[in-house]
């Protein structure tokens, strides 16, 4: 799936805002001003200004020759970023990945979260709609790559969203400024006559290279999608990480031990604070003589309790070989997951059923101790023949999807795979006289059947169907036989399948 | 008035009995799992939880028989929520037939694992892990160094064990506080009717500690035990006792 992104331009940040701030400027031309080098310049100018001749980056006193009546103020250093703070912290409604372009754009990762909001086309009206109601002067657009989407947004004359892998179509007509090019490369260009994108995207690389650098092609790779553009994130996501470099290398059991409950304290303390638990955990160990252990742990729910973490490490204690010594302790949690607040149950002497936090605990320590161990509950499904009709689940939390069929009588023992048997019956559809089974032999007494089970052609094709009897010996042992296919057919034959108790 | 010698007996032997564990439980709670006569075989004559049990199950429908008998038990005793644990390494439970006596099956956790020494371990930690209804565990032997262990395990957090043992060439003893052995038995149906009646056993207790061992037959009616011949347990005889 193809990365999208939306990026906002405000055509007149801060003076803009400084409108909010005095609405009776609104129908004033204004200036925000900065000394520079001994010249006050002009930072930025509102559309009235603009439209009378003054721009950014000419001095006060000529801009006072063209508008004699221009309001100057003085500029406020920090004060874009600052709003675009404020901005990028409104915008988390819509994505969770924001980044500032400075000094006057913001930049969106919305891969995915377009949806929500009835589609791209909605999703875009949406923010230009709210940001423009608010009162500033903002363009957007939607591209498959910042580059693109920068470039449209302030560029861009037709069309705001540029449809997947489109991005050379929509960028052939603008002029090379849009591709974010240094000041220098810009009035190279200019000088060569390159005054669209398209007049030098057809030149080869290397002759390209040669004359305006990697940075060029850089940009222009990225603005096509060639290559990936890092996101600098106003809220970065931290891994689930934390050290513990010690003064002296560690060689000691009680050492190490200290180092996986300090690890731990830390990593659980933020966990906890967040709602959340960790699936897994590794401890990687950086040793003196450079090389690096490794242990890992699993949880069957997600934990955050310091001492039921730190039981599963212990575990693994024995097998950390600290050799010369350990000089770095790192843990990391690359699974985390939401955990359940559980509250102290008042008063359960009978336990908590499968949602009791010891035997999630103790499910833990055995997974983690013997690695073979196969830990499971079984729910019913829908299926007719008996080894089909339970499901094995590892999750403690998984739910009953259908309910167990009391109906059917259904053995104690089941055994792996059905064991073939010789019998004797007299008459079709009768349970059997009698049967063999291991050189032993079973008169039957009683039985009940048959229960016909159809094989389930959608699963294994076509094939024989089972006949099911309940039979009771001499002795009183019952057994669940079967009879494959119909009676004294060429390839049907009786099977034992179950013991009953 | 000075006590009679036999209450002074009577009053000694409950001393010992609370000494070894076995505290009589309170009023609310005297109802027993149901087993009927069975239960006075026992110390107190209440089935005793909190300790550990010993089946023997030398034998495919012997297993059988015996996860029948026990399902009975453990449909009582998760009663109230609990969870069971299934430690073994060749299971073959086969889980829906637990619903014949009134099991949830969902609600037992299966732990399969390969060797002997582990599920000894395994057994060990799930029966220090309070929360449990109960648990079983599938072993071939067991020494009594071991069971010791178990016995201390359950003591602390009073839950309910059960050790299948299927080896049976040298049974040794253990700390356990009851032996079983249950064997299928012919069902019965009133005259004439055709079919497989209920579930029929032969239970006996092989040793019980403090009480009297026995042999009764029991049967499962409509989700309940129901002892066949209403009578006392006869004494089985030294000879048919198995040594250990």
């Amino acid at each position: 799936m193809n990365k999208r992104f939306v990026s906002l331009w405000f055509r007149h940040l801060t003076t803009d805002r400084q409108i909010l701030r005095k609405p009776e400027l609104k129908d004033v031309p204004f200036v925000f001003s900065a000394a520079t080098r001994g010249r006050n310049l002009i930072v930025a100018a509102n559309a009235l200004a603009e439209q009378q001749g003054v721009s950014v980056g000419m001095a006060v006193a000529d801009a006072r020759a063209i508008v004699p009546d221009l309001e100057v103020l003085d500029d406020i250093p920090g004060q874009d970023a600052k709003l675009l703070n404020g901005l990028g912290e409104w915008c988390i409604r819509y994505t969770p990945l924001i980044a500032i372009n400075m000094p006057d754009g913001l930049m969106l990762d919305v891969t995915g979260c377009t949806h929500l909001w009835g589609g791209e086309r909605g999703y875009l009206k949406e923010i230009v709609t709210r940001l423009r109601g608010k009162g500033y002067d903002v363009r957007g657009a939607m591209a498959d790559t910042i580059g693109t989407a920068w470039a449209v947004a302030r560029y861009g004359r037709l069309k705001p969203i540029i449809v997947s892998n489109e991005q050379a179509a929509a960028l052939t007509d603008l002029p090379p400024v849009a591709l974010r090019l240094d000041p220098l490369t810009l009035e190279r260009l200019q000088k060569l006559g390159f005054y669209t994108i398209k007049s030098f995207m057809g030149i080869g690389r290397s002759a390209l290279r040669r004359r305006f650098g990697d940075a060029f092609l850089l940009r222009m790779d990225q603005a096509l999608g060639m290559v990936d553009e890092p996101m600098q994130l106003l809220h970065p996501i931290e891994p689930y990480t934390e050290r513990l470099p010690s003064m002296e290398p560690i060689c000691t059991a009680t050492g190490i031990e200290i180092a996986i409950r300090t690890l731990l304290e830390k990593l659980c303390k933020r966990l906890q604070g967040e709602g959340k638990g960790l699936r897994t955990a590794t401890l990687k160990c950086y040793r003196v003589d450079g090389l690096v252990v490794e242990v890992g742990i699993g949880t069957n729910t997600a934990s955050h309790h310091v001492a039921h973490l730190f039981k599963l490490f212990e575990l693994k204690i024995a097998s950390i070989e600290p050799a010369l010594g350990i000089e770095l302790f790192v843990m990391e949690a690359p699974k985390v997951e939401d955990a359940e607040v559980d509250q102290e149950a008042l008063w359960s002497p009978e336990g908590g059923g499968l949602d009791d936090s010891n035997l999630a605990g103790l499910l833990d320590r055995m997974a983690n101790k013997i690695v073979a161990a196969n830990i499971c509950r079984y729910l019913p499904q829908e299926h007719y023949w008996p080894e089909r009709s339970i499901k094995a689940s590892t999750d403690l939390k998984d739910k009953l999807t259908t309910t167990w069929d009391m109906g059917k009588l259904r053995p104690t023992l089941l055994l792996d795979q059905p064991q073939e048997i010789q019998v004797a019956s007299v008459l079709p559809d009768y349970p059997p006289m009698f049967f063999i089974y291991r050189n032993e032999r079973h008169n039957i007494r009683r039985a009940d059947g048959p229960e016909r089970i159809e094989r389930e052609w959608w699963l294994d094709g076509s094939g024989p169907h089972r006949d099911y009897y309940v039979v009771e010996d001499e002795e009183g042992r019952r057994y669940w036989v079967f009879r494959s296919g119909h009676y004294n057919e060429e390839w049907s034959a009786w099977y034992l399948h179950g013991v009953f108790a | 008035m000075p006590d009679s010698k036999k209450d002074i007996i009577a009053r000694l032997q409950q001393n010992i009995l609370r000494w070894e564990g076995f505290v009589p439980p309170p009023a609310s709670e005297a109802k027993g799992i149901g087993l009927g006569p069975l239960e006075a075989a026992f110390p107190n004559g209440v089935f005793p939880t909190g300790a550990m049990h010993e089946m023997l199950c030398p034998t495919l429908e012997g297993t059988a028989a015996t996860g029948g008998l026990l399902g009975g038990i453990l449909s009582s005793l998760m009663q109230k929520g609990g969870t069971c644990l299934w430690i073994g390494s060749g299971r073959k439970l086969f889980p829906h037939g637990m619903t014949a006596f009134n099991i949830e099956p969902h609600r037992i956790v299966f732990v399969d694992l390969p060797r002997e020494k582990d599920i000894l371990w395994a057994t060990e930690e799930a029966l220090k892990c309070e929360g449990l209804a109960a648990v079983v565990a599938e072993v071939k032997d067991i020494s009594f160094a071991l069971s010791r262990r178990l016995q201390l395990a359950v003591e602390h957090s009073k839950i309910t064990g059960f050790l299948l043992r299927s080896d049976m060439r040298k049974l040794s003893t253990t700390t356990c506080v009851a032996r079983w052995q249950v064997t299928s038995v012919p069902s019965q149906l009133p005259q004439g009717m055709p079919g497989v009646g209920h579930p029929r056993w032969q239970a006996e207790l092989l040793r019980v500690r403090n009480g009297t061992p026995g042999s009764w037959e029991i049967e499962w009616v409509d989700g309940k035990f129901v002892t066949v011949e209403e009578q006392m347990a006869k004494v089985v005889y030294m000879e048919t006792r198995i040594a250990g």
